[in-house]
């Protein structure tokens, strides 16, 4: 198994080249805000272990909600993100990147305010650490998602679709379509690349990071609860003091915004929020980020985030201290559908974490309402969207079900035996 | 855990106003055969306003005897600014309203309207012909005409007709000749169903009244943002106090939004391109049409219904045609996935099915279940149901004449119509989201089998297959079907309650 890792490169654009910059990365795509894989600057599609990435400039028109905790209105910069998923470690892929696109990638990171020129050193340097990650299923390459499209292609179209009268039928057919594949995988029109080793090194991590991170917390554990009480105090406060604010998005901002979305079934979204004053707030967000991080790691590794089974990769990250929160996700499905399942299916999470945020719809005991109220959740989050100038996945067409079912096709066609039923169910899957 | 509910329940149970609310969010004024929309642009805001202050729409009061005629009146954002309402007012309505439904190319990506389906080619409702007005008069058999008439003298000072959409009764059939207008929301008239965030374990087709009225609190148990006025500027002393917000004046209350769509129905090719997967074998074309609506031409359910133990028959009540679900069937094996009413309607609830006990409840909230994974791909119904009020259009075709390809001139479809407080997760997500999703419910390359406009993806995606789920092997598979229905106009409007378009009759607001 190849893990995948993420990049979160971040720098502040240079005063006055923002708009030289949105021209350039507009030239990288073919329809608003969809890459185009061969463009001449970044050609994506010649990466092979890159799942999703995109540019995306960070202007945030929100800084100015902390006036209502009366804090003076923040001076940033626009940043410039290039964030991407991908197999194998992030800084193997940055350094591919670096090696097959350098005068793109210096193309575009001269507009950035202290880009020195050399390109790979630059980029690690300025590769923001993840708060939290979710990736929809650890291990699952492109490579493999690439030939296990191709080979449910190829079954769909062989499949004989009559009814299976007997179960021998069903084996005597698994068998044919069996055979099928080993002759266009003998013609080499299919191929079904074994998967590698996992890396030792990243499986002691994980293990030492699963230990380390319940080892702090049994010993916090007993301090926690004495201090519970005060922090569910502090917590109440809060909760019914924090300003909320949620009003509708700029028309005009919300259909930038649309415009770039719905070209593909999966979408992108990029969001940027301040984190509320205080420390309370910014403790508690560290804290449930290291759970959440802890859980992708290590229970919502196989197909599903809770209830939501659409999202691809998810990341938390810090900025500027961590004053403010950037979350980019890769999801199936619009937008629309993908709000309907954060409010109906794991509102609760998303209040855990996002209530931390300005803003954020009230909560009550930091789960439930906030995200539950629709409208003004619906509008708080496109208000912090951000458009996403050049966004590339990997694998147009398929979504998370499609990959999933692929998987389980090939897993049939290498099982050695197979049951009568098992025999039938795998040929319902073509 | 989703289900803990801290929202002030507000007082239910108040007694609705049916007497300002329009009579088609009650009425589907079935015995009123007769109908006709007309879409009106104004001419003369002054005599525009004189009329609508005036005119006499049928409110959703039970009279006794059934009045003859139904007059309503429906206005779209762009109508709302030619009478000269306020920009403020109109932009406190919602987004997609005040957009209207061509206003931009990614609604119509989402929404499918794409091709021959483009609003650029529409007949009415495209850019720069989108109505202001639309007034709906339905009538009793034989009254429509003299109806129309009177009121077309009326308006036409104020108002010039664009458009005149006719209707016909195709006796309770739509034009591909299945029984239509089974399932509909029920809405809460008594106001019993709390008004609280819950989570629902059952499918039920109860509806908070808010979902369909706005002013009054919805699924979720909240009030749907709506203009909400400072009673300084209700000057008539008209407009009804908010329920959530007592210190303001609600133009929202009693009004909803009305989905208004000509959607062309190409009965021959239907038919005949069924008649070719079929290879002319009558039973097999009629199975595989059967298959695409999700029920047979008599209504009945291909999924039977499962707390009636009788068959429904042809002359079955349509609580009997309407009363399943698919719980017995996940996997589509006798209603396919796909099928239009399955996609329209999931009939789920907010959990997928399992036990009752906390365990389970909860191992299924935090996806550890895959079983109830698995049934877990569409979104819950209840936030996304339609009050339907369409209408059919045009000469009736039997499917016989259609597959002898017998010519009878002219066009036919529905004049879809849909009622909804919120356009966006009601309208647009069920036509979007399931409707013309490729990969709805984890399908993996068909829009609706009936609306697909057919288009590739831009990923070069195909949409125009069909599949059917067998028991006994790999699923059957249509493929390369051909486009049925065409969009020919479409437009967002309010359909106000009859205080507020008083209100906005006056246009000093």
């Amino acid at each position: 198994m190849t893990p995948q890792s993420q990049f979160t490169v971040v720098a502040p654009v240079l005063p006055g080249r923002e708009g030289a910059l949105r021209k350039l990365l507009a030239s990288m795509t073919s329809q608003p805000g969809m890459a185009d894989p061969k463009n001449a600057l970044l050609p994506f599609g010649e990466f092979g272990h890159v799942h999703f990435a995109r540019l995306v400039l960070l202007d945030d028109p929100t800084l100015g909600d902390i006036e209502a905790y009366g804090l003076p209105r923040p001076q940033r910069p626009v940043y410039l993100a290039f964030v991407g998923d991908c197999d194998g470690p992030a800084h193997e892929c940055l350094a591919e990147l670096a090696r097959r696109a350098g005068p793109g990638l210096r193309a575009i990171f001269e507009h950035c305010a202290d880009f020195d020129g050399a390109l790979l050193p630059w980029m690690l340097a300025h590769d923001q650490p993840t708060a939290a990650s979710y990736v929809n299923w650890v291990g699952r390459t492109v490579v493999q998602i690439r030939e296990e499209s191709a080979l449910q292609q190829t079954l769909a179209a062989r499949a004989n679709r009559a009814p299976v009268d007997s179960p021998a039928v069903a084996q005597q057919r698994r068998r044919e379509l069996i055979a099928h594949v080993r002759s266009e995988q003998a013609a080499g029109r299919l191929s079904l690349t074994p998967p590698q080793p996992t890396p030792l090194l990243w499986r002691l991590a994980q293990i030492a990071n699963a230990l380390l991170v319940l080892l702090i917390g049994v010993i916090a554990l007993p301090f926690f609860i004495v201090l519970l009480p005060f922090l569910i105090i502090r917590l109440r406060r809060l909760e019914t003091t924090d300003p909320e604010i949620c009003p509708p998005p700029d028309p005009a901002a919300l259909l930038e915004l649309q415009q770039i979305e719905d070209y593909d079934v999966t979408n992108q979204y990029t969001a940027l929020g301040s984190v509320k004053p205080g420390w309370f707030r910014r403790g508690l967000l560290t804290l449930v980020l290291v759970a959440i991080q802890f859980t992708c790691r290590n229970v919502f590794t196989r197909g599903y985030l809770a209830r939501v089974q659409t999202i691809h990769f998810a990341r938390w990250v810090f900025l500027d201290g961590k004053a403010r929160v950037l979350f980019t996700s890769n999801y199936d499905g619009g937008h629309q559908a993908y709000m309907d399942d954060f409010i109906n299916k794991v509102a609760w999470g998303l209040n855990l974490v996002f209530s931390n945020g300005l803003g954020w719809p009230r909560t009550d005991w930091l789960i439930t309402r906030g995200a539950r109220r629709e409208l003004q959740f619906k509008f708080y989050q496109r208000r912090h969207q951000l458009p996403t100038q050049v966004w590339y996945k990997a694998y147009p067409g398929l979504t998370l079900i499609d990959l999933t079912r692929n998987a389980r096709i090939r897993e049939g066609l290498e099982q050695p035996r197979m049951s009568d039923s098992e025999a039938l169910a795998w040929l319902k899957l073509l | 855990m989703a289900q803990a509910a801290m929202n002030p329940a507000p007082a239910t149970g108040a007694a609705v106003e049916l007497h300002d609310i329009q009579g088609l969010v009650r009425f589907a004024y079935k015995h009123h055969t007769e109908a006709v929309f007309l879409l009106l642009r104004v001419r003369d805001a002054g005599a525009a306003r004189a009329w609508l202050a005036e005119v006499a729409v049928t409110n959703a009061a039970t009279q006794d005897p059934t009045p003859s005629t139904a007059l309503q009146v429906g206005l779209t954002s762009e109508g709302l600014r030619a009478l000269g309402v306020a920009d403020d007012v109109i932009d406190a309505f919602s987004p997609e309203f005040v957009d209207g439904m061509a206003g931009d190319t990614s609604r119509s990506r989402r929404l499918g309207d794409q091709g021959p389906s483009d609003p650029s080619r529409w007949q009415w409702g495209g850019t720069n012909r989108v109505p202001h007005v639309a007034v709906l008069l339905y009538a009793l058999p034989g009254l429509l005409n003299a109806l129309q008439q009177t009121v077309e003298a009326q308006f036409q000072a104020g108002f010039e007709i664009t458009h005149r959409l006719g209707t016909s009764d195709m006796g309770g059939l739509e034009p591909f000749g299945f029984v239509d207008g089974i399932s509909q929301p029920e809405l809460d008239w008594q106001r019993q169903r709390l008004a609280r965030d819950a989570t629902q374990t059952a499918y039920l087709s109860l509806s908070c009244l808010g979902e369909f009225l706005l002013g009054y609190p919805n699924e979720y148990g909240l009030y749907t943002t709506r203009p909400l006025l400072d009673p300084a500027r209700d000057t008539l002393g008209i407009l009804p106090r908010a329920e959530d917000a007592p210190e303001s004046c609600d133009l929202g209350r009693n009004g909803t939004y009305l989905v208004m769509r000509q959607l062309s129905q190409d009965v021959y090719t239907f038919w005949q391109a069924l008649d070719r997967y079929a290879a002319g074998a009558a039973s097999t074309r009629e199975r595989l049409a059967s298959a695409m609506v999700g029920r047979r031409l008599s209504g009945e359910p291909l999924v039977e219904a499962g707390s009636s133990p009788a068959a429904p028959s042809a002359g079955a009540s349509k609580s009997a045609l309407n009363e399943f679900n698919y719980l017995s069937d996940p996997e589509g094996i006798r209603c396919p996935l796909g099928a239009h009413i399955r996609r329209s309607n999931p009939r789920n609830a907010d959990l997928p099915p399992g036990g009752a006990g906390v365990v389970s409840r909860l191992a299924r909230a935090l996806g550890f279940n895959s079983q109830a994974r698995e049934q877990d791909l569409a979104a819950s119904t209840r936030f996304h149901r339609l009050l339907r009020r369409g209408r059919e259009y045009g000469v009736a075709l039997t499917p016989a004449q259609a597959l002898t390809g017998q010519p009878i001139p002219g066009d036919r479809g529905l004049q879809f119509v849909c009622l909804g407080a919120n356009i966006q997760r009601q309208f647009e997500f069920v036509q979007s989201a399931w409707l013309m999703n490729a990969k709805f419910n984890g399908l993996r390359d068909e829009a609706d089998p009936l609306l697909g406009n057919r288009l590739p993806t831009a990923a070069a995606m195909r949409t125009d297959s069909f599949s059917m789920p067998q028991a006994d092997g790999p699923g059957q598979r249509l493929t390369g079907l051909p486009q049925f229905v065409t969009v020919l106009g479409g437009a967002y409007f309010f359909l106000p309650g009859i205080r507020a378009l008083r209100f906005l009759s006056g246009a000093h607001s």
